[in-house]
């Protein structure tokens, strides 16, 4: 059974974001980049899967060409092969993404998903659109369920849980599927470091994704970095003479005693 | 001690919170500081320096004896903060040119005092059994070496700061220093984000951030940020039955540059084998932006790939645990200077300012205590010379020129480094007008602080035919011995001795001091008398309060109330700065650096007087200049001034001009020699084979804080009416019988168990017939300090200072050198020269 895990390329960021001049961008002149936590899972169940169910697990990713190290990380994880839709580094949005990654999906045919199970995250780390995921299942006809921190293969169907408040919902999708899985569904593992080399001599399979026109776009006027949280703590004390403010704390502001 | 609060006013004012701020704070808290504040804009006890990502390991077995001794001395300082664990460390060899180097290795640890051994591949795996023993073909054990917790470290030394200061630590984290106060040429405030702070003195201890601090002060302190990559693969669950952060000795794979130290149940695995990674220090990104830390930005996967490969084949078990994975992959920033030293001392253009910057957890408590010792009482236990921040002094800041030797540097960390190796990057920055006539000469051309000097002349190897038979036995057969050198040198000395040869540019320092206090000033800080004719010269060490050498130079009395002060290129930087603090604020002293706008030329040889003489204006008989004066002369069209002295022990002169008529001074004498058949020669022969046949010391070899005057023979002058300063240590040396004495020493067989001959290069430990190590009643032990061939006395000669018990003539002892053991005689105790002794050549 195939699994494929679709991953983004976004800015490793600290606390304090940096936009650019013209507020378009985050400014990454000097960052790493990253996937979000919940693709990580994503790409851990796709590889947990497919071994359990004698497939093939693929990572696949729609970025400039430095995504290719997204797609290494995919590798040294041990996925089994990576595509790379290559675009020219400008910013694509939800609807394109999602259709031309659907076309990537059905492959040849242009309808038949070419796999079982499309595992996304959840949302994306920079942008959180939370639409790529359910934009990719409508366009390919496939059940799709977000939210999902559990998830397990049933014969033919894939049975799939996410929290709600007080409780847990559970789906069974018939195969082929897609799902939006969020952090905490498995622990991601640590490349080693052999994988991690061979993943750098693995190939990478490179497309040309076709940028869709769709009516009625979208215009992001800018980008606002958020209030930076001031993280300085503030020192009590030092020693027993601390003691009483730490309790005035507890007991007054925090009410936990 | 009071936490996150900024004084209005300090004493001292340390800018960073790493493991070197909290060391300086701590011992200048012992030594009697009362009142410092350390602020970093970093939070505690991890501000974001390099401090926070360091592997944490102390090998301290190096070829430099300073930077051995400062962390042996830090290893000292970590046990007493119970913060050491004494894990040993093991350097392996896939190489024979490696094992070679480890055998100096040990050769190294024996001069410097520390425990070592060779090991075989067996016992490499008895002691570290997942190493792949196929690999390697020999190991070189530490057992002293170890790791430390700096973080932990430095809250120790805080705390104990504060102790000493009975309250008057002041530490300000999350503090970010924005700008330095100068007025009059003096550091008056550190301004910050949180407010002023007024202080007499300010160190800059900020890491890689200390060119930023510095630039804001109108001083530079070169270092660029480097990155060195390091990677933490776990859990491994060989580990899982070890307590505690490690039971194994850390491993140096050196001949792919990398180390792997267990961690816990992690495996550390860093490099230096990648391609020098330099940044820019303004694209650092701030605490806030930066997703682990400021100096831990993400792995350069592409850089780390064939290190991936090479620790996969030195620890394949480890490595290939399959529950094992890269848990923590940074490119960690660390400083990088131009060569690879530490930048201490005080930045001579502001007063009160000082640097302590690019160092590394290994020294940094050792050097926060030397620093202190130089900022409190003016000259530190383990001598700090070789890491003064002013050996770049006006030449070597520039953004260009660090990144050019820092990268050179950064393949140099792990490397076989031959120590007379040469930098290749950013050469031709300093030329002498004579440049292009020496390089038209075929000159091979070595640099000294920046200075291009030819070391000899290709153009002369036609004297290798001439000089055969005195050469035969002083060829070096193997290839390390003759690395970066030429048997030409060795014939061009003896065609000076025996005809006339043009030496230079030496790139001296050159001082000028001139005023009306001039000559109580100067009195004060040399041994010699200075008050002596205009005209005369004074050859006079230059000490610190223990008696100990700051610098040994000539001293030149141009008028009354003018006086020349030349001193070695490398030292010129650090006397500028010795010279230049020390001028009284009320005196009426000023002075004038004319390093670069005079150049120098030496004639020397037999046939020196009648070819200089052929074309001044002046009369340059023996009784119109006698020896050790100076005069003005006019060479041909030059208006010139000639010392007559020699470092190499013949007649002649030095001749100074200035730097637009140099190259006229080339041509004139040149042609003028054509007919006194005149060489050029190197300074091969003007630094070491003269040299060493005269028994003169050379500064930072002979002639160091560690050794007094009397120890060092240079007590001539005797003890002057008038003050000086480390008069009475001078003094209390002169009475005492000496503990060592500096002696020459002559190789007696370079093949003792037959093969090839070999010949010592220097800091080769001496032995006694026992094979022991020579050890002076301080504790200080034998090592030679210079060591080159005197082919007019036709042996291969050292220098070493040995205890007194030795330092008889006659004496046969043994030098280690590779491994093996070779006998040697001491030649001479004392300074008196081995070739020429009554100087009768000089004064001729």
């Amino acid at each position: 059974m195939d699994t494929v895990a679709c991953i983004k390329r976004v800015p490793d960021t600290g606390a304090k974001l940096t936009l650019t001049d013209d507020e378009q961008h985050i400014d990454t002149s000097h960052l790493g980049f990253t996937i979000s936590p919940h693709e990580e899972c994503a790409i851990e169940e796709a590889i947990q899967v497919a071994d359990d169910h004698d497939g093939t697990a693929t990572v696949l990713s729609l970025g400039p060409a430095d995504a290719e190290e997204q797609l290494r990380t995919g590798l040294a994880m041990t996925a089994d092969e990576a595509t790379l839709l290559e675009t020219d580094g400008k910013e694509w949005r939800p609807r394109e993404t999602a259709a031309a990654l659907a076309d990537a999906l059905s492959g040849d045919s242009g309808t038949d998903p070419e796999f079982d199970l499309c595992l996304f995250g959840n949302e994306s780390a920079d942008v959180a659109n939370h639409q790529v995921g359910v934009r990719v299942a409508e366009r390919l006809d496939l059940p799709f369920v977000a939210g999902v921190t559990g998830l397990t293969i049933d014969d033919g169907t894939v049975v799939v849980e996410r929290d709600v408040t007080g409780g847990t919902e559970v789906y069974e999708l018939d195969l082929p599927a897609a799902v939006g899985v969020k952090e905490g569904l498995n622990q991601p593992r640590y490349a080693s470091m052999r994988a991690k080399m061979q993943a750098r001599k693995q190939s990478i399979e490179r497309q040309d994704p076709v940028a869709s026109e769709f009516e009625g776009r979208i215009e992001k006027v800018r980008l606002e970095a958020p209030e930076s949280t001031e993280g300085a703590a503030e020192v009590l004390g030092e020693g027993p003479d601390a003691v009483p403010a730490v309790v005035d704390l507890l007991r007054d502001d925090l009410e936990v005693i | 001690m009071s936490s996150n609060t900024l004084p209005a006013e300090a004493k001292t004012v340390i800018i960073g919170g790493g493991i070197v701020g909290n060391s300086l704070a701590y011992h200048l808290a012992r030594m009697g500081r009362e009142d410092i504040a350390i602020v970093d804009k970093g939070p505690l006890p991890d501000p974001g320096g390099s401090t926070g990502h360091a592997s944490n390991f102390l090998m301290p077995v190096e070829h430099s004896k300073e930077m051995t001794h400062l962390t042996q001395r830090s290893i000292e300082q970590y046990k007493d903060m119970d913060t050491f664990n004494n894990s040993g460390g093991i350097e392996v060899a896939r190489t024979d040119d490696r094992v070679e180097e480890l055998k100096r290795r040990v050769q190294s640890a024996k001069a410097w005092g520390e425990p070592a051994e060779l090991l075989t591949p067996e016992e490499v795996e008895d002691l570290v059994p997942y190493v792949n023993t196929d690999l390697i073909k020999a190991g070189f054990y530490s057992t002293g070496a170890g790791t430390c917790d700096p973080l932990r470290a430095g809250e120790v030394m805080r705390a104990r700061a504060d102790e000493y200061t009975n309250g008057g630590l002041h530490v300000s984290p999350n503090t970010e220093v924005l700008d330095l106060h100068v007025e009059n040429g003096s550091i008056q405030a550190v301004e910050t984000d949180r407010g002023t702070v007024t202080a007499d003195e300010v160190v800059i201890a900020a890491g890689l951030w200390s060119p930023k601090i510095a630039e804001m002060a109108g001083v530079d302190i070169p270092l660029t940020p480097a990155v060195h990559q390091m990677v933490s693969v776990g859990p491994i669950s060989f580990f899982e039955d070890y307590e505690g952060e490690i039971s194994f000795p850390v491993v140096r794979d050196m001949d792919t540059q990398m180390y792997e130290r267990q961690h816990g149940n992690d495996l550390e695995v860093g490099s230096y084998q990648h391609r020098p990674i330099l940044w820019d220090v303004e694209d650092i990104p701030s605490i806030d932006e930066a997703p682990l830390s400021p100096t831990q930005p993400p792995l350069t996967d592409d850089a780390f790939e064939q290190s991936m490969a090479d620790a996969l084949e030195i620890v394949p078990e480890l490595l290939d645990d399959p529950e094992a994975g890269i848990r923590h992959e940074i490119d960690g920033l660390l400083s990088q200077t131009p060569d690879g030293g530490p930048l201490l001392g005080p930045l001579q253009d502001v007063d009160g300012l000082w640097s302590c910057a690019a160092v590394w957890i290994k020294e940094a408590p050792a050097i926060g205590e030397a620093v202190a010792q130089w900022m409190t009482r003016g000259w530190s236990d383990i001598d700090l010379h070789g890491a003064d921040v002013n050996r770049f002094y006006e030449y070597g800041n520039s953004r260009s020129f660090v990144k050019d030797r820092a990268s050179e540097g950064f393949q140099k960390i792990y490397d076989i480094v031959h120590p007379a190796e040469q930098y290749q990057s950013a050469r031709e920055l300093r030329t002498s007008p004579f440049y292009e006539k020496q390089a038209d000469l075929d000159a091979e051309f070595y640099e000294a602080a920046g200075w291009e000097r030819p070391q000899w002349y290709e153009s002369n190897s036609d004297l290798l035919d001439r000089y055969e038979d005195e050469l035969a036995e002083l060829q070096r057969p193997n290839e390390w011995d003759s690395r970066w050198w030429s048997p030409i040198i060795l014939a061009e000395h003896l065609h000076t001795r025996e005809h006339v040869s043009m030496i230079g540019d030496m790139g001296f320092s050159i001082f000028d001091f001139r005023g009306s206090d001039v000559v109580d000033y100067l009195e004060r800080m040399a041994v010699g008398r200075v008050d002596v004719d205009v005209g005369k010269t004074v050859y006079t060490p230059i000490l610190a309060e223990n008696g100990g050498f700051v610098s040994d130079l000539t001293i030149a009395r141009l008028g009354p109330e003018h006086y020349r002060v030349i001193t070695g290129s490398a030292a010129g930087g650090s006397d500028r700065a010795w010279f230049g603090d020390h001028i009284p604020d009320d005196a009426d002293v000023m002075m004038i650096d004319r390093s670069e706008s005079l150049c120098t030329l030496g004639v020397w040889g037999p046939n020196a007087r009648d070819m200089v003489d052929s074309v001044t204006e002046e009369d340059m008989s023996h009784d119109a200049f006698e020896p050790y004066t100076a005069q003005k002369i006019t060479v041909g069209e030059v208006d010139a001034w000639a010392m007559r002295l020699s470092y190499i022990g013949e007649q002649g002169w030095e001749i100074y001009a200035p730097m637009g008529q140099g190259r006229r001074l080339w041509d004139v004498l040149w042609e003028a020699g054509q007919d006194h058949n005149v060489r050029p020669a190197g300074m091969g022969v003007y630094g070491t084979t003269g040299r060493l046949e005269k028994g003169y010391r050379l500064f930072g070899h002979e002639l160091e804080l560690d050794y007094n005057p009397a120890e060092a023979g240079l007590t001539f002058h005797g003890v002057k009416d008038a003050d000086f300063i480390g008069k009475e240590a001078y003094a209390e040396a002169i009475d005492e019988e000496n503990t060592a004495t500096l002696c020459t020493l002559s190789v007696d067989d370079h093949a003792p168990e037959g093969g090839e001959h070999r010949f010592m290069l220097g800091n080769e430990p001496v032995l006694d017939q026992n094979g022991d190590v020579l050890v002076d009643d301080e504790g200080r032990r034998s090592y030679v300090t210079s060591a080159g061939t005197g082919p007019s006395v036709g042996k291969h000669l050292l220098m070493a200072y040995l205890p007194q018990s030795h330092a008889e003539e006659g004496q046969s002892l043994q030098v280690e050198y590779m491994g093996q053991q070779y006998p040697v005689t001491v030649e001479v105790a004392g300074s008196r020269p081995l070739f020429d002794p009554e100087n009768d050549r000089i004064r001729s």
